[in-house]
This record gives C-alpha cells, sequence and structure tokens, in this order.
C-alpha cells in the first residue's frame, strides 16, 4: 500500500503487530513482521498515533489532540508514511 | 534504521537526541557464547573456546525478562556460533514469546532442513548467514575451509523452507569488495537481503586489519556502491565515516555511532561493553550479574553516562566533514592505536594514513577465546557442549 491509499477521513488503528516505545522526543515504533523501525519525532504524533484507534477516522483524532483542519497537513503526511510502511493498517482491516 | 517520519516542530535532530543516549538500548548485541566452530580471520570477539563462567539458561532468561520491561524491541544475537549452545533455541523461543525479537547470526552449522522448517513457521525470528566471499576460494580464506559450502547449504535449506528475507551478512575486505555484485546475486538467488559490514580491527581481526582492510581507492569504490543499491541493502550503518565522500544523506541510515548511546554489547559471561567492536576493558560498562542487572548497567555505567556527555572533535575540529563522519569509529581508532579524538584510520579525507604510519602502541584486548593451534578445518560440534570446569592452561584470562 502506498502513501496515497492513506484515506484520513477512514478509521486507523496501529498493526497489531507494531510495538510503541515513548522516547523524550515522541517514541520508537517497531514492526515485528516487516522488522523495520520508526521514529516519532515528537509527542503530538504519538498521542495521535495512539488514540486512532478511538476515533472514527483520523482527522478527529487529530483534532482531538488539538490539531485544527488547518494545521493537519504535515500530521496527515507523517500518517501517510505510518501506513506506507504498514504500521498503520485500516480499522476494519484484520 | 530506516526513519521515515518527518516531522513539523522545530526539535532537535534525532541524531543529537541519539547521541545523548535512551533510556534503552533501540537494539542490542547479545554475544551468547564464546564458543565456536570456526576461526574467522577476523572475528572481532577472538572466539573459539567456551568461557566455563557463561551465562546459565536461567541468567539469560532474567536478561530477557529486563529486556522485556526495558521494551528492547529486538537482540541480535551472536558469539561465537549460538547455535551451538545446547539451549539456543529454547533461549529463542522464550525471548519471542517475552516480546523480545531474535536476528541471529550464525554460520550455519545448525540450520539443517528440520531446523529450516521451525524457523520459517516463525515471524519473530531473523537469520543472518555469515559469508565473506561470494566464492569458496574468497571465503574460505577468510572463514576457514568448508565454511563457504556450509554457509550455502544453510541458505539452500532456508529457501527449501520457504524461510522469507534471510540475510547474507559480508564483512567487506579488499579481497571481496568487487564481489559485491556477486553477493547481491546470491542473495537474490536465495530470496535474501545483502547485509554488508564494515571490517573493524576488534578482536582477532586486530591481526588481519592492515591486510584486509579495503584501499583508499576501494572504499571509494565501496560508497558509490552503496549510494547506488541505497535502501535494497543493509548496512547495520556501519558504513558512517564514509559519508564525507558526498552529499550528506546520501548514505542511508541514522549515520552515527551508537555505543553506548542507543547500542551496547552483552558477552557471553554477562560484560556489557559499549558496543559489539569494543570488548577491551577500556569499554567495559559493567557487569550484568555483579552490577545488578542490565538496566542498572545502562542508565548509570559511569563509561555510558561519559559517552553520553558531548565528545570532542579534537584533530578533527578544524575539518569540513566532521558533522557528517563524526571523527569515525571509536573502536576503529582505538585498536589500530590511534587517539579517540582524531581521525578515523579509514578518513576520507586521507587523514588516517599519516596517522597509521606513524608510531603507535596497539592495544590487545584482555579477552581471547582463541583456540591455540592454528587453524583446522571446522571441528566437531560434540565437544563444545559442556563448558569447561576451568579456563584453559592457555587462556591469557
Amino acid at each position: 500500500m502506498d502513501a496515497a491509499a492513506f484515506d484520513p477521513d477512514r478509521g486507523w488503528r496501529l498493526h497489531p503487530q507494531v510495538a510503541v516505545r515513548p522516547e523524550s522526543f515522541g517514541a520508537l515504533l517497531y514492526h515485528f513482521g516487516t522488522r523495520k523501525l520508526s521514529f516519532l519525532k515528537n509527542t503530538t504524533i504519538l498521542t495521535v498515533v495512539n488514540s486512532l484507534e478511538d476515533h472514527p477516522d483520523a482527522r478527529s483524532a487529530l483534532r482531538a489532540a488539538g490539531i485544527d483542519d488547518d494545521r493537519q497537513a504535515p500530521y496527515l503526511h507523517a500518517l501517510g508514511v505510518l501506513v506506507s510502511s504498514n504500521m498503520l493498517v485500516r480499522k476494519e482491516m484484520p | 534504521m530506516t526513519p521515515s517520519t518527518s516531522m513539523m516542530q522545530p526539535v532537535p535532530r534525532l541524531v543529537d537526541q541519539f547521541e545523548r543516549g535512551l533510556d534503552a538500548p533501540i537494539c542490542l548485541t547479545w554475544e551468547l557464547t564464546y564458543a565456536c566452530n570456526l576461526s574467522c580471520v577476523h572475528c572481532l570477539s577472538s572466539s573459539g573456546k567456551r568461557d566455563p563462567r557463561e551465562l546459565s539458561t536461567r541468567q539469560c532468561m532474567d536478561i530477557i525478562d529486563e529486556l522485556e520491561r526495558m521494551q528492547v524491541f529486538y537482540v541480535n544475537i551472536g558469539g561465537g556460533e549460538p547455535t551451538v549452545r545446547p539451549d539456543f533455541w529454547e533461549l529463542v523461543d522464550y525471548a519471542t514469546a517475552h516480546h523480545v525479537g531474535v536476528k541471529f547470526s550464525t554460520n550455519g552449522v545448525r540450520i539443517t532442513p528440520e531446523v529450516a522448517a521451525k524457523l520459517a513457521a516463525s515471524d519473530y525470528v531473523d537469520v543472518q548467514i555469515s559469508l565473506d566471499g561470494a566464492t569458496a576460494e574468497v571465503n574460505d580464506e577468510v572463514r576457514g575451509p568448508g565454511s563457504f559450502a556450509m554457509a550455502v547449504r544453510a541458505l539452500e535449506n532456508l529457501a527449501a523452507a520457504g524461510f522469507r528475507d534471510a540475510k547474507i551478512s559480508v564483512v567487506v575486505t579488499r579481497h571481496n569488495v568487487d564481489q559485491l555484485d556477486h553477493f547481491k546475486a546470491l542473495a537474490d538467488q536465495y530470496g535474501a537481503t545483502l547485509r554488508i559490514t564494515r571490517l573493524r580491527p576488534s578482536g582477532r581481526g586486530a591481526d588481519v586489519w592492515d591486510e584486509l582492510h579495503p584501499t583508499s581507492a576501494q572504499q571509494v569504490q565501496l560508497y558509490d556502491w552503496l549510494v547506488a543499491h541505497g535502501e535494497r541493502v543493509l548496512t547495520g550503518d556501519s558504513f558512517f565515516h564514509l559519508s564525507g565522500l558526498g552529499e550528506p544523506g546520501a548514505l542511508a541510515g541514522l549515520n552515527l555511532c551508537g555505543a553506548g548511546r542507543v547500542v551496547c554489547l552483552i558477552d557471553p559471561v554477562g560484560d556489557v561493553y559499549a558496543c559489539p567492536f569494543a570488548i577491551h576493558d577500556r569499554f567495559l560498562a559493567g557487569n550484568i550479574l555483579r552490577d545488578g542487572g542490565f538496566d542498572r548497567v545502562w542508565k548509570h555505567a559511569p563509561l555510558f553516562r561519559e559517552l553520553r556527555e558531548p565528545q570532542s572533535a579534537g584533530a578533527c575540529s578544524s575539518c569540513n566533514h566532521y558533522d557528517s563522519c563524526r571523527g569515525g569509529c571509536m573502536a576503529a581508532k582505538f585498536f589500530t592505536g590511534l587517539p579517540l579524538d582524531g581521525p578515523d584510520p579509514e578518513c576520507v579525507q586521507g587523514y588516517g594514513e599519516p596517522a597509521l604510519a606513524a608510531e603507535r602502541d596497539k592495544p590487545r584486548s584482555s579477552v581471547d577465546h582463541s583456540r591455540s593451534g592454528g587453524r583446522k578445518a571446522p571441528i566437531p560440534l560434540k565437544l563444545l557442549t559442556i563448558p569447561p570446569k576451568k579456563f584453559c592452561n592457555e587462556s591469557p584470562v
């Protein structure tokens, strides 16, 4: 799946094989299936990633984390990158 | 490592944050045994004989529990030849059941069709087969007679069992640097990924480094090859000393020395060193059994605290390239007898060569488990399954 396939109006969640380790700068993400490591470079994106599951779509998770619609672009890009590396998957997918 | 998620707020670069250290390593190397059926001339841990103080199964499991609590995602298990430990598979199963992923390096000796089938069934185990020549002639010169055939048999068994994406792990030398395309083709043939790393003058590597390390022309050749093959070849971030040869960011990876900051080594007796290439008292942070556990050593060892302080660029401070190479590899400097706050022996600006030509004193590690009597064919493994009762007389320990 490429980043273009990320639809922020749908529900997303962490892949079940992804572990999150909070760090002072944000977090480390590790995918046990792909064995790839990623970095979340601030704590806001960490909050968003952790709360995706509780929201019907990615945009509402961003709003709940205090990111207004006009400031969402870089966060949407970051989420798209995580989707493309299979760290995030569609909620309804196994 | 693939840092992929670019962010927005003006925060310090990740590299700068990592240089100050993390609460737990990102990954660590754990050498389970000094016992080995081979005796590679460049062995960075001078392996051969089992150490009688080798950690027990229970002690290893306790360390795994601690790694799980610290959220260390995976360990790179090596040795010696880790699979000759009778409890090796038990420990692998224990680690993966406790959310510590395992990547292990092996010369292939125990990768039978049965073992390959078991490995293919696990999502949490990754296998690296060591190979230092794309032909038996080049490989066996370094790794010993029969070692090429042993590695290829392991790769065949893994591929036949449906194990996906094994790694072929190559230490780049003067004699195999021309074989990089050949290695890549071998990896493709077995559905594997090529991983190439730097030859360090560590362990027995100190004895052969002068003859085996790539020439300066070959360093450029290697750099160009890496830039061309980019993300499809793994390097364990080991060639950051070459990053001054091109644009910043041209080499994939973080390009920093993570020693004691984001990586470290646990050796077979529980000693913790700053990195896998630094088995020497100078880089010994502590012992897991004697110093209150791994977490404590990682967070509080004076050596690690020192490494997390800003480092002096020393003789390199006036060099324009310091920001990209950061002075190169600490272990490479130390074991070639060069000052730690000066150029890497393979400095791409050429500052290493005059330093190597000058009078220098090469430190020897007190940790040497080499078998005496020179190298023969791979030795029968049944000799190694029980730890010796005491140190062999010839051991300098």
